[in-house]
């Protein structure tokens, strides 16, 4: 047993790191219970009244409402598209299907600040207004990638001979994918929508360069950073938006292992993000 | 597994009609040209087997009855209405996969009523259907259970049942056995040849498993590459073989080298180097094969004996030395060499009361019959 004993310092290197990656975040809901304006130590009361001040400010509440909008019109699109390419590269060959695939998947490594002024460009270029919209079209650009691996692992989990058995059994080519595809990579498209959904609701780059009038809730927060009175009532924004996100991510995963544990896959020997 | 003689004895009658004409069926998949012009007529209530090795067009054939593939040329006729152009789900055929397909997300019951139109059965009939289904499948009470808490034979049978609620005029079963353990198999194989006799039901089976298609089917076509090389009953299929190939793929055949001296009335006139001169009965000649191409003779282990003393002489005695010994318990096969050939022949003799392992080197007397003999080129 002593040989697997891991040595000391690699513990200390395991808390140090998690520490790092996780004390900004822990923060962030320390400071929104705290009592007082200044963001410092040492703490003062507690207080929940930087919520309070979120439930009285209409501005915010209209970017809630624009990042819902976003996050679940983006969210919805690239599932569709997701669901369609991880269809074909899961049952048809085709020419070039590597080459295809690879540019599909390539906004997921390129730099946000690139795609953000590309676009930016291009819709200029045709004249089109900056809007919500022009949000949703660049934030599908960017979740696609994610709904592709999601959904290409559920469609790849299907047995093709239970689609045929279908319609052995007289149900048509529609029916068969209402009757049985559908419900067998239900897990993986709701995984699909909660991680494009949580994708498009933290965006910022994009929505902040695409935009128009109207401000998603991350442009809206950057906004106010330059008052320093109204940095308490943003980390309570972002503590909310933190518990939110975690939540989503842990009811995609949730559903994601329901789909591979239902195919009677080893949920954890399939890859997924969480 | 022994068959009862009177299930042997129960064959299709012969004025049964036609249920599958195959004509001329190929099947190109780019260039690889999987099935050369099929011709079969597959009988109405028969239990019908397609064997060959893995990689012979049998998966490939059995799709297309199901409507899976469409040929490249040729026609698939089912219940006298030509297949072109109908797809799997309007076929009145019914298929048990070889991964079963049990749909995952659907109960036993579920799975077996799948099929069942919604508009056609009342609620009522079809949870009827659906019992009496699994009845035939011995599962009753399982109607409840998830998939995924079946056995690999449970499985099976659901598969079987859902393809029977249909009431299909024939059943295409791919392998269905393959993944089953040796005991569940043996147990399988009579059941299903049980449910297939009762039920009326043709039956088409894939298999690669000589033994399992000699054991369930009325009829069976030996496939190679594509091609059927021989269609016929079990027993004639043992007994007379077309080819070398069909001989060594369905049991163990001992080949020897043979001369043709002469045909009379009574047969053909064979030269056997170490067993000597023979006549063969000419109805021996495997159909479009001249007595002049005749080089190759075939005698199964099991018709030739080794002798012991106080044994009954043999209508033909030859003498061989043993070279090598295989003890199964209740059958021993001997190795042993005929002078004159350089194959080594197999004698597979039952270990009866007093017949005790000979040795190896020793020299011992083989009897044969020249009835025993199959004619190959």
């Amino acid at each position: 047993m002593k040989r697997n004993r891991s040595p000391k310092w690699l513990a200390f290197y395991a808390v140090a790191y998690m520490v790092f990656l996780y004390a900004p975040v822990v923060l962030l809901p320390m400071f929104a219970f705290n009592d007082a304006t200044v963001i410092a130590f040492p703490l003062s009361a507690f207080t929940t009244k930087w919520f309070d001040v979120l439930w009285n400010t209409p501005a915010l509440h209209l970017a809630v409402k624009n990042s819902l909008l976003v996050g679940v019109s983006a969210a919805v699109l690239s599932t569709i598209l997701g669901a369609c390419a991880a269809r074909a590269t899961a049952r048809y060959r085709f020419p070039l299907k590597r080459g295809i695939l690879g540019f599909i998947m390539l906004p997921m490594v390129l730099p946000e600040i690139i795609l953000a002024v590309a676009l930016l460009v291009l819709l200029k270029q045709l004249g089109l207004p900056l809007s919500l919209w022009t949000v949703v079209g660049g934030h599908v650009l960017i979740c696609v990638p994610f709904s592709i691996a999601i959904l290409t692992s559920a469609f790849n989990g299907l047995d093709q001979s239970l689609e045929e058995a279908s319609q052995d059994l007289g149900e048509s080519r529609w029916g068969t994918f209402q009757r049985v595809t559908l419900p067998l990579v239900m897990p993986g498209i709701i995984s699909s929508l909660l991680i494009s959904f949580t994708i498009s609701l933290d965006e910022f780059i994009i929505a902040f360069f695409l935009t128009g009038t109207d401000v998603t809730l991350p442009v809206y927060i950057w906004s106010q950073l330059r008052f320093p009175t109204k940095l308490p009532s943003v980390m309570a924004l972002g503590s909310i938006l933190l518990a939110l996100s975690v939540i989503l991510l842990i009811l995609a995963e949730w559903f994601r292992r329901r789909s591979a544990h239902k195919q009677g896959a080893d949920a954890s020997a399939t890859g997924g993000f969480v | 597994m022994h068959l009862l003689p009177e299930v042997l004895s129960d064959m299709t009658s012969p004025e049964a009609q036609p249920i599958i004409n195959l004509t001329g069926v190929t099947k190109y998949f780019g260039t690889f040209h999987a099935l050369k012009g099929i011709d079969a007529n597959i009988k109405e209530g028969e239990f019908f087997s397609l064997l060959g090795p893995s990689g012979c067009g049998k998966t490939t054939l059995l799709r297309m009855i199901a409507g899976f593939e469409d040929p490249s040329d040729g026609t698939i006729v089912i219940g006298g209405k030509s297949m072109a152009g109908i797809s799997a789900n309007q076929r009145p055929t019914n298929m048990v996969f070889q991964s079963y397909a049990i749909f995952p997300h659907l109960n036993v019951a579920e799975n077996v009523g799948y099929g069942l139109k919604k508009g056609k059965l009342s609620k009522q009939a079809q949870l009827a259907e659906v019992e009496k289904a699994l009845e035939m499948v011995d599962l009753v009470g399982y109607g409840t259970r998830a998939a995924h808490e079946l056995s690999g034979g449970q499985r099976q049978r659901v598969a079987l049942a859902r393809a029977l609620v249909m009431r299909p005029k024939v059943v295409l079963l791919d392998e269905p056995l393959s993944a089953l353990d040796k005991n569940l198999r043996d147990q399988m194989q009579v059941e299903l040849r049980r449910l297939q006799q009762s039920l009326g039901i043709t039956f088409i089976l894939v298999t690669h498993d000589q033994e399992e298609a000699l054991i369930m089917s009325d009829r069976i076509a030996v496939m190679f590459e594509g091609k059927i090389a021989q269609l016929a009953t079990p027993e004639e299929l043992y007994r007379r073989p077309i080819s070398r190939r069909v001989a060594s793929f369905i049991g163990v055949m001992n080949f020897l080298e043979a001369r043709v001296t002469g045909s009379g009335e009574a047969g053909l006139q064979l030269d056997i180097p170490a067993l000597g001169q023979v006549e063969v009965s000419h109805d021996h000649l495997p159909e479009g094969l001249n007595p002049q191409d005749i080089h190759t003779i075939g005698i199964r282990p099991e018709m030739l004996t080794v002798l012991y003393d106080g044994d009954q002489g043999a209508e033909r005695i030859a003498q061989a030395q043993v070279v090598g010994t295989s003890y199964y318990g209740d059958m021993t096969y001997y190795s042993v060499l005929l002078p004159g050939h350089t194959e080594e022949v197999t004698i597979s003799m039952r270990n009866t009361a007093g017949r005790s392992i000979l040795n190896v080197g020793s020299t011992v007397s083989v009897g044969w019959g020249a009835d025993s003999i199959v004619l190959f080129e």
